[in-house]
């Protein structure tokens, strides 16, 4: 269950609820490619999925920020991707991404696990119901990561990485480019439930990230990892 | 497209949201060859200067490039804006890799809110298009030119043409935006086979040996849109020939309504300026001065250097060379002094960007005024005619560049004509090869030292060294055909060819070296104990030559 503090979220449940569009990647990397290839398609999906900060005015206008991007090239991959210029959002992923590669590593895991990226409205609920969390997007890429005995096939697997995640990118584009449900744009008193407005250059849908480890058993365990944004920390 | 359902207001905000994501699809897709690392900063506050709440840099010559290819007009069916990139070596040799078309259909979305919806769905597809630019083959291509080859861009208006691309090319779709007057696409035919062309569209002359040539010539069809590098030097005189503050500065401050949501209300700020505009028949049409981009560029340099022309073979590197045939008097060179249309070359500062502003509203950029295509005045004058056709001659056609390396006194071919494994591209099989094989020519493709424990051991054959993973470490020493004078020696079985072939590099280290007979780590581990105990009994004699050495 989320592992959130009731106020602020009920838990959402295991299954996407309807109308939650998902999408699954999936990659076979070697272990020091787990963060590139990770941070590389968090950061394109989010690239698609954060606006300007909002600054309300009067009569119920609204001005939007500037969004910069910049390229970030792989050191392990054959791969450059774009990314939103927030080096509090970079941070964030990279924190995510550091614990999953660590739990990919270690004990009782074969090297197969999943990282989900879910994007959610916030639906406030009447005391003493606490809000609901209601999933809109979820991405999941799979990792399988695999042992590699010699530099040559480490070079090759640099290239095919590289290869393949230029697939990966072609495929989130195809998704964004559906035009499919978006959170409509809220007022100023319901923009918290639907954009994360603690970042102070960019302004990304509310998100949260969670990832699972399979063991050598086969049997999966859950490790949900608190969201990563203070928001819902706050009071 | 129905003007009667769509409000004359909206039809002028479309209008402009097109033609500016035409400007800054163009910008992205030039920035994303430059060969550099693009960076821009997020802003919290809107500057009122980012189009479509993207930090995206407007290169001057870009912009003007994309405007004279448009020549005022937008992208409608059957007519697409064009964004080519292609290759050149530095032999002279070009190829497409990649178009970009920004085209327009027909199927119309009449219900879409053109201010709200429309407006944020070209900001995701530019975002797209961040992302796609990174993903084609030509994205490798570009971050490692400068000295083998360049990429150049070209900009045309009209249809598509993807023949020079080669066979078997693909396509990525970087996204749709319906609007109500039809569906913006936005996509990307790009190479696969990159082996070489094989028709060339030019004689080359074959070097000569120990003569300095530089020889540009002009262009044959003046007339067709040229190409230009996506290559840029730092220069210390930045006096940049266009004006800096285009028009793309205009109209960004934009508000957006929540209440009630089906109403947008589109309202713009406006920003100070020094001089009123004479005419603003637009209300968004403000011209707006003084604002400077916020942006820093901190890992590309996008200034410009006026051309040396004519500089020797020292600089390679200088895309200059490489677009060939342009010199002063054409000015669609992104370095270099002069300008064709008749607008004289301004210092970068504002107040000319004005003049340059109310040069281009003598032409009101009225959406009404696009259908009829003329435009009446404007610096873009001159072009119209030969840029509205689209295609003018082939790309290949416009750039002759003879251009001959001073070469060394023992070589008789270029020095570039390196290993083609050296070339750290991915597709290697483009460069340019002599008629004879030079891959056979073990002076050219010196063999790898081999690896054996003992320099008296191991083979005395040379070893093919092409497409090894190790790479080869005499890129830059080329040797004619080495015939030692000496015979054979009476000590060691071999002459001095092998001799010195044999010995060029120091010998593997024979830890390093993996040998089916040698001891595994683990057998090398178990016999440490003994070694140290070796050692330990001999302790005395090795202090005793440590004080020899005091």
């Amino acid at each position: 269950s989320c592992p959130l503090s009731t106020r602020c979220c009920a838990p959402s449940s295991a299954a996407p609820a309807m109308n939650c569009r998902a999408e699954v990647l999936e990659v076979s990397v070697e272990g020091r490619q787990v963060e590139e290839a990770m941070l590389a398609v968090l950061h394109t999906v989010l690239l698609h999925r954060s606006t300007g900060k909002f600054h309300y005015k009067k009569e119920g206008t609204y001005s939007i920020g500037t969004v910069g991007t910049q390229d970030v090239d792989c050191d392990f991959i054959d791969f450059a991707y774009v990314r939103v210029s927030s080096e509090e959002l970079d941070r964030a992923l990279r924190k995510a991404v550091g614990e999953f590669k660590d739990a990919l590593r270690g004990s009782g895991s074969d090297g197969m696990g999943q990282i989900s990226l879910e994007f959610y409205q916030k639906k406030k609920s009447r005391w003493p119901f606490s809000d609901e969390c209601i999933p809109w997007e979820l991405w999941t890429i799979k990792v399988n990561v695999v042992n590699l005995a010699n530099e040559q096939e480490r070079q090759i697997c640099r290239e095919k990485v590289g290869e393949k995640l230029c697939e990966k990118i072609i495929n989130i584009v195809e998704v964004m480019n559906r035009h499919e449900y978006l959170p409509k744009m809220p007022t100023q008193s319901e923009v918290d439930n639907v954009f994360d407005t603690s970042l102070k250059d960019v302004q990304p849908y509310l998100y949260k990230i969670s990832y699972q480890i399979t063991d050598s058993l086969g049997t999966s365990v859950t490790t949900t990892m608190r969201r990563l944004i203070k928001d819902t920390l706050a009071l | 497209a129905m003007d009667t359902d769509l409000s004359s207001q909206d039809r002028k905000d479309l209008d402009k949201f097109i033609k500016f994501f035409a400007l800054k699809t163009v910008q992205v897709i030039v920035q994303a060859r430059l060969g550099e690392k693009i960076c821009t900063r997020s802003s919290s506050s809107p500057t009122g200067s980012d189009w479509f709440n993207l930090a995206i840099k407007d290169i001057p010559e870009v912009t003007h490039e994309a405007k004279k290819a448009l020549a005022g007009q937008l992208p409608a069916v059957g007519r697409s804006m064009c964004v080519e990139i292609s290759l050149k070596t530095s032999e002279g040799d070009s190829m497409e890799l990649e178009i970009w078309c920004l085209e327009m259909n027909e199927k119309c979305d009449k219900e879409i809110k053109v201010s709200y919806t429309v407006y944020n769905r070209l900001s995701l597809l530019l975002k797209s298009l961040l992302a796609i630019t990174r993903v084609t083959p030509a994205y490798r291509l570009s971050r490692k030119q400068g000295h083998e080859y360049v990429i150049l861009y070209r900009i045309y208006f009209g249809e598509v043409q993807l023949s020079g691309l080669g066979e078997g090319f693909q396509t990525v779709r970087v996204g749709t935006v319906g609007t109500p007057v039809g569906t913006i696409t936005l996509s990307c035919a790009y190479r696969i086979n990159l082996a070489f062309m094989s028709t060339r569209q030019f004689e080359r002359t074959p070097p000569i040996m120990g003569i300095i040539i530089d020889h540009f010539v002009d262009r044959p069809y003046p007339s067709s849109s040229p190409m230009h590098p996506c290559n840029y030097r730092a220069g210390e005189d930045n006096g940049a020939v266009y004006p800096s503050v285009e028009d793309s500065q205009e109209v960004c401050t934009t508000s957006f309504s929540t209440s009630p949501p089906s109403q947008c209300v589109f309202t713009v700020t406006k920003a100070h300026f020094q001089t009123p505009p004479p005419v603003v028949t637009d209300t968004l049409k403000v011209p707006v001065m003084g604002l400077a981009f916020s942006h820093q560029l901190s890992s590309s340099r996008l200034s410009y250097q006026p051309a040396a022309l004519g500089v020797g073979s020292a600089d390679m590197g200088y895309p200059a060379l490489f677009a060939g045939g342009l010199n002063a008097a054409h000015p669609h060179q992104l370095i270099g002094p002069g300008k064709e249309g008749g607008v004289p070359p301004v210092p970068s500062q504002p107040a000319h960007g004005t003049q340059a502003d109310q040069e281009r509203m003598c032409t009101p950029l009225d959406g009404v005024h696009y259908s009829a295509a003329t435009p009446s005045s404007s610096e873009d004058t001159e072009t119209v005619s030969n840029s509205s056709e689209g295609k003018c001659g082939s790309p290949h056609d416009l750039l002759e560049t003879i251009f001959i390396r001073k070469v060394g006194a023992f070589v008789n071919k270029p020095i570039n004509q390196v290993t083609m494994a050296n070339l750290d591209i991915p597709f290697a099989m483009f460069a340019p090869k002599n008629v004879e094989l030079e891959d056979n020519d073990p002076m050219v493709n010196p063999p790898e030292s081999p690896e054996t424990e003992s320099p008296l051991q191991g083979s005395l054959h040379s070893e093919g060294s092409s497409g090894s993973s190790t790479g080869n470490t005499h890129d830059d020493f080329v040797m004619i055909d080495f015939k030692p004078a000496f015979s054979k020696d009476d000590i060691l079985p071999m002459d001095l060819g092998t001799f010195y072939r044999e010995f060029q590099n120091p010998p593997q280290l024979s830890s390093l070296s993996i040998d089916i007979g040698a001891q595994s780590m683990a057998e090398d581990l178990d016999s440490l104990p003994e070694k140290l105990a070796v050692h330990e009994k001999n302790v005395k004699e090795f202090d005793a030559f440590v004080e020899t050495l005091q």
